[in-house]
Formats: structure tokens, C-alpha cells, sequence
């Protein structure tokens, strides 16, 4: 069994709804999604939750004031600003780290564990998914993203998958590299554009760091044939592969308002031609 | 003044609003890209003589000569950046530590040592008259916020200040957007951008802040995110419609407040709402 993660360093290059289309190319899989701060895939794929979990992780501060004599030592400790000039622990601020709750000489701070977040395991058109949703403003999300993962995992175990499909975050912090560690391969979805070229170098540093091996697709190639050509070179000399572009389809938009995927929405155009191709070469590569 | 631009959703034109802003505002400003996974705003307004200083955050380092194994650390360390194997030896894992301090206060022996971990830098510089201070996290590093807060502590008091916030709704959102005077969410009008968009309102209100809404690529999608705006009273700040032009121009690092004409004017009929409503 494989796992494939699509990922892109920059935002909104289109990770989601290439997602969706592998899910309705792909058979015998599992469909997991891990960018659990801002989870879309179910918005075309729709699922139907069949079992709800809730995340805890973490613990935060929590002041007794009717033990707390006021004695300022919480506050002097505290590396993260959290507890006020009254007393009160800031949640959001507040980092876990629970050194005002060890060093309370009344010990008059309690340490609940929090509950972040919900995972779910969901039947789909396309076969079963895993998602998960964080709470706004929780931290912990690498956590929570190494669960889906794991769950997805055992999932596929269980129903003998051949494959894990995962939609990764944006960006190369925390939760991208919980959603990279131990794949077989990730797609890294670029777009021709300054931005698209320097975050896709950082995430190719990254998945080079932690050794996963990497592919690339080149999405709304046609906004910049100039940087699109500079994308191929780049990648060229990396340790990673292009393996195909997708041309700039308002198709795509048109398709997620209908809650379909691309490959549902419109099989024969020249960006579901183009997806199939490089779903082809993805296969080729991480099924050998 | 602090105006930070957030959107849920990546690649909604968080940065292109942030710069476009810039260029068209008063100045003083300052732009602080506090999206430090992916900084871009320094790819639409180069700095010239950028001052680049590394970030570091304090870990443990156990001097074994003095560690007598106890364990106390282990136990207080909530993040599993210790390990002590019984009377034998002590392991720290720097990438896991989240500089609470909790350790060196908690050993009884004076064994932890001050050590350093590097997160990543910032860089200062101008761009004609701009200020612009951005974050960069080390590639490999997973914390963002302390290297958030870093750059937000360049905000200054006698100009504008607008944040550059990365995507999503958890903890390096909020270090990026809390202490603003206004949040400006960017979103385009399809059914993922309405969604992350109702997340991203639900942590602005978790922070009390004002906040606004600019729709670009106004004229794709549906109605629903303008439905959405007005059925919880969230001014639209401004449209962009979409403009395979100005999406071309922007691939390149151009910015439509300085090729196109009338931006200018609408970005700074943006400042002037938000001044009325601060």
C-alpha cells in the first residue's frame, strides 16, 4: 500500500481540485485529507459521516481564583504573555507548557486537556475518507494531521487498499511536515507566477530534507509560458520530476460550484486530458 | 495603525491586496509579511540593502557531568524535548522544544545549559518609501509563530502598519492577526473560498477585531460568499473582478495599483472605510 500526498507551498494553486480528480481516476483507495485548518475537499466530494471522533490534544492553564493568592509568580514565569494582571489565562495565548501549573507555590492552576478539534470517517462516491477539522485558533494541527493520517493508514489496511491519497496544507511549517514524514511520494501542484516558483524551491528544500521523493505539476501553465519554462528547468536540476501542466480552466471553478470534480464535471476537456496524463506518470512512478 | 489581510483560503490575493495597499496609501508604511512559511511580498516590492538577522529561540542543553538523571525535566516538559533514561543518560530534541524555560528552573542540579535553535530570519529594508520587514522560517523548522511575533514587533506606532497573515485559521494566524486595529479577509467567491472564509470570520470575531471583506476574481463562482457578507454584516470592502491581464501581470510581481488606472483610488477608498469604522 502507498501513500501519495499532494502539497504546494503556496496557497490556492489548485492542490484540492487535482485532488478530486485523482480520487475519481484512482481505484481501491482511501481519500484522506490533511489540511485540517482549512479542510474543502468534502465540499466536492460530499461525504457521509459515518463515525465522529473528537481530537484532544494539548492541555492549557486554568486559574482557580479561589485558591490563588495573587503572589505574581505565574505571571513572571510565563514565557508567552497568557496570564493577565487579574489572573486570567489568556486560552489563546496560552502555549501548554504548564510551568505556571508546576511552580504555583498554592497550587491553584489546573491543566485540563483540550479538545481541539473532530475527526471523521466518511463514506464518499469515491470510497471511504478520512477528515478531520481543527478549531479556530487551536494549535496542535501537525497532531491532528498525523492522526488522519494514521487512521486513513489503518483504513486502507483494513479494506486493502492500494493507495492513501492526501490533500496536504500550504506552506512548510508544522502541518506540512506532519503531512510528509513516511509518504512514498508527494505532487507538489506549482503555478507559473514569482510566488509559485520561490514557495515550490522551499518545498522541494523540504521534502529533500526529509527525503520524500518528489513530483511536480504545473498548474494554469498558460498565465506565464516564460516562468512555466523556468519552472521545468528549475526542477530539472532538483532532485524532483515534472510531470506534466494544466492549462488556466474557469472550468474548474464551474466544477466546484457543482460539487464535482473536474474529471466528473467535464471528462473530455483539455484540463481533464491533461490530469489524466499526469495521474498516468504518478501511478507509473509510485507503483514501481 | 495595524491592518492585517487574512483570508482562510490560500491564493485569494492576500498579498496582492497587501502590496497593492501599500503603494497606494500615504505614507508612512510599513509591510510586514508575517506569512513566514511563504513570504511573496518581497517578490512585488523588492527591498534595496535588505539587513538580514537570524532568529533564535532558547533550548535546553544537558551538561551530563552535572545531571544527576533525576528526571524532574522530563516529567515538567510537555513537548517530549527531553528524555532521560534512568540513571544513565539524557537526551534533548531541540526541533521539539517550545522555550517555555520550564527545565532550567525545574532542575535541581544547574545541569541545563543555554543553548539556541534557529528559526529563521527577518529581513529590513525599503522599498523606495516603504518599510518592509519579512519573516523567512527555516526550511525544516515546524514552530512559525515566535518568528511571526518577531516581525510584528517591528510594527511602529507613528505609521501604517499591514500585516501580510499566512493561510489557514490556527495558532500562526492568530499570532499574525491579534493585536490589529482591522483585519481585511481576501476571498474569491467559490464555494472553498466562502468556506474558509466563514472560518476565518469565526477567528476574527474569537479576537474582537473589525473586519472587512475584499472579493477578488468577483465575477467567478457563485453569489454565495456576497449572500454570506451581507447576512452577517461584513462590509465589501472592494471587488476585483477577474482580468486574465491583471492575473498575468500579477505571475510577473506587477502590481495593477501601479500599471492599471483607478486602482490606486480603489485601494485608497478601502483606507477610507476603514477609518470610519475604526
Amino acid at each position: 500500500m502507498k501513500e501519495l500526498v499532494i502539497i504546494s507551498g503556496k496557497g490556492g494553486t489548485g492542490k484540492t481540485s487535482i485532488m478530486g480528480a485523482f480520487a475519481t481516476l484512482a481505484k481501491n483507495k482511501v481519500l484522506c485529507d490533511a489540511d485540517v485548518d482549512a479542510a474543502d475537499l468534502h465540499l466536492i466530494i460530499e461525504p457521509s459521516i459515518q463515525s465522529r471522533h473528537d481530537f484532544k490534544s494539548g492541555r492549557t492553564a486554568l486559574i482557580d481564583e479561589n485558591r490563588c493568592s495573587q503572589c505574581g509568580q505565574c505571571r513572571d514565569l510565563c514565557q508567552f504573555q497568557a496570564i493577565s494582571l487579574d489572573f486570567q489565562v489568556d486560552p489563546v495565548a496560552c502555549e501548554g507548557c504548564g510551568v505556571c501549573v508546576h511552580f504555583c507555590p498554592e497550587n491553584a492552576i489546573d491543566f485540563p486537556i483540550n479538545t481541539c478539534g473532530e475527526w471523521y470517517i466518511s463514506d464518499t462516491r469515491l470510497g471511504l475518507m478520512v477528515h478531520a477539522r481543527l478549531g479556530v485558533a487551536e494549535e496542535n494541527s501537525g497532531k491532528l494531521v498525523s492522526l488522519v493520517r494514521n487512521e486513513a493508514k489503518g483504513m486502507a489496511e483494513k479494506t486493502g487498499s492500494d493507495l492513501i491519497l492526501t490533500d496536504g496544507p500550504p506552506g512548510v511549517g508544522c502541518p506540512v511536515i506532519a503531512s510528509i514524514g513516511n509518504a512514498d511520494a508527494v505532487l507538489v501542484v506549482t503555478e507559473p507566477s514569482v510566488s509559485g516558483i520561490h514557495d515550490l524551491k522551499r518545498i522541494l528544500a523540504l521534502t529533500e530534507h526529509f527525503r520524500v521523493p518528489a513530483m511536480v505539476c504545473i498548474n494554469k501553465y498558460d498565465l506565464n509560458q516564460k516562468l512555466t519554462d523556468d519552472i521545468n528547468t528549475y526542477v530539472r536540476n532538483s532532485h524532483a520530476t515534472t510531470l506534466g501542466k494544466i492549462p488556466f480552466d474557469t472550468g474548474i471553478t464551474h466544477a466546484m460550484v457543482q460539487a464535482q470534480t473536474i474529471l466528473e464535471y467535464d471528462p473530455f476537456s483539455e484540463t481533464s486530458q491533461a490530469i489524466q496524463d499526469i495521474w498516468q506518470k504518478v501511478k507509473d512512478r509510485v507503483f514501481t | 495603525m495595524i491592518i492585517s489581510i487574512a483570508s482562510g483560503k490560500g491564493g485569494t490575493g492576500k498579498t496582492t491586496v497587501a502590496a497593492n495597499l501599500a503603494v497606494s496609501l500615504e505614507k508612512p508604511v510599513r509591510l510586514l509579511d508575517c506569512d513566514v512559511e511563504e513570504p511573496n511580498l518581497h517578490l512585488f516590492l523588492a527591498p534595496e540593502n535588505g539587513e538580514i538577522e537570524t532568529i533564535k529561540t532558547l533550548v535546553p542543553e544537558i551538561l551530563e557531568d552535572k545531571c544527576t538523571f533525576c528526571g524532574k525535566c522530563e516529567t515538567l516538559c510537555q513537548f517530549k524535548a527531553i528524555a532521560i533514561i534512568k540513571g544513565t543518560a539524557a537526551m534533548t530534541f531541540p526541533e521539539l522544544c517550545h522555550s517555555c524555560g520550564g527545565c532550567f528552573k525545574v532542575c535541581p542540579e544547574n545541569a541545563i545549559m543555554a543553548s539556541y535553535r534557529e528559526l529563521g530570519t527577518t529581513t529590513r529594508g525599503h522599498h523606495q518609501d516603504i518599510e518592509l520587514i519579512y519573516g523567512r522560517l527555516r526550511v525544516g523548522e515546524a514552530m512559525a509563530p515566535p518568528l511571526i511575533k518577531k516581525v510584528k514587533s517591528y510594527a511602529a506606532l507613528d505609521s501604517i502598519n499591514i500585516i501580510d497573515s499566512p493561510p489557514g485559521t490556527s495558532c500562526p494566524v492568530i499570532a499574525s492577526m491579534s493585536d490589529s486595529d482591522f483585519v481585511i479577509l481576501v476571498t474569491e467567491p467559490t464555494p472553498f473560498g466562502l468556506h474558509d472564509l466563514t472560518l476565518a470570520v469565526g477567528a476574527v470575531r474569537m479576537l474582537h477585531i473589525p473586519f472587512g471583506l475584499v472579493i477578488n476574481r468577483s465575477d467567478i463562482g457563485n453569489q454565495d460568499v456576497k449572500d454570506y457578507a451581507a447576512s452577517i454584516g461584513m462590509p465589501v470592502l472592494m471587488e476585483i473582478p477577474f482580468d486574465r491581464q491583471i492575473a498575468e501581470a500579477t505571475t510577473n510581481g506587477k502590481l495593477m495599483a501601479r500599471e492599471l488606472p483607478g486602482y490606486r483610488e480603489n485601494f485608497l477608498t478601502i483606507f477610507e472605510q476603514i477609518k470610519n469604522i475604526v
